[in-house]
């Protein structure tokens, strides 16, 4: 019954990234899209609280907005998957549920 | 008509929403006016200035070259807060190269971000007679 929970605002602006990780369960997934794209990369006053969710949960970015920010993939952080629009779309039917975190 | 100084506060990152875009615009409109301009970026805001934006992903048009033409419309002082970069794991390497030319020293290219950290950010915002948020 995994769940696939969709952010797309920036952890840096508003608490829905972080409400996201504070109810996904293990076995999950987290995909970021537009501004959330930002919490991908590495080194930031987020990656920790998203690394740790990681120990138990898959986490994806849209690449395009992760691009559109001038953000490179070499700092992503690792493990973190980039995917198009057609591993949106793949995303949303391998899972039961989804959730948007808006 | 009497110059005042205005000041352009961006907060957001650009695309997601069309804040950075409007600011933009706006900006653009006000040079018009030969008003004291100055822009600044804070928290995502940082983000609208970033080089190797790339936005054939999303199917948006990329605008982030359209801060290289400002200093052509004498808009020559971005504020980009230090912490704000430091937060998100950026660095001053990682803005674009924006400059304005100065005629009194033959057309030299200089800089027009200038680094700032959060308490000059606050003498900078004191400073204004207008401020507009975006």
């Amino acid at each position: 019954m995994a769940m696939l929970h969709i952010v797309n605002k920036s952890p840096f602006e508003r608490v829905s990234f972080r409400s996201c990780l504070n109810h996904a369960k293990a076995g999950d997934s987290i995909l970021m899209i537009e501004d959330a794209a930002v919490a991908a990369m590495d080194n930031t006053s987020f990656s920790d609280e998203l690394k740790a969710a990681m120990a138990d949960k898959s986490v994806y970015v849209l690449g395009g907005d992760y691009a559109a920010r001038g953000l490179s993939e070499d700092r992503m952080i690792d493990g973190i998957k980039s995917v198009d629009y057609a591993g949106f779309v793949d995303l949303t039917v391998e899972n039961e549920t989804t959730q948007s975190w808006l | 008509m009497a110059t005042k100084k205005f000041m352009f506060v961006n907060r957001k990152a650009p695309y997601g929403t069309v804040y950075a875009l409007e600011s933009l615009e706006v900006v653009l409109i006000s040079a018009a006016f030969e008003q004291d301009v100055s822009l600044a970026f804070i928290d995502d805001g940082v983000y609208q200035i970033t080089k190797g934006q790339n936005t054939d992903g999303i199917g948006q048009k990329n605008f982030s070259s359209t801060y290289k033409a400002l200093g052509d419309y004498e808009i020559k002082k971005l504020y980009v807060e230090k912490e704000s970069l430091e937060e998100r794991g950026l660095t001053p390497d990682d803005l674009m190269d924006l400059v304005w030319e100065d005629e009194d020293d033959d057309w030299a290219e200089k800089p027009s971000i200038i680094l700032v950290d959060r308490s000059e950010m606050t003498d900078v915002l004191a400073d204004q007679e207008v401020i507009l948020s975006f």
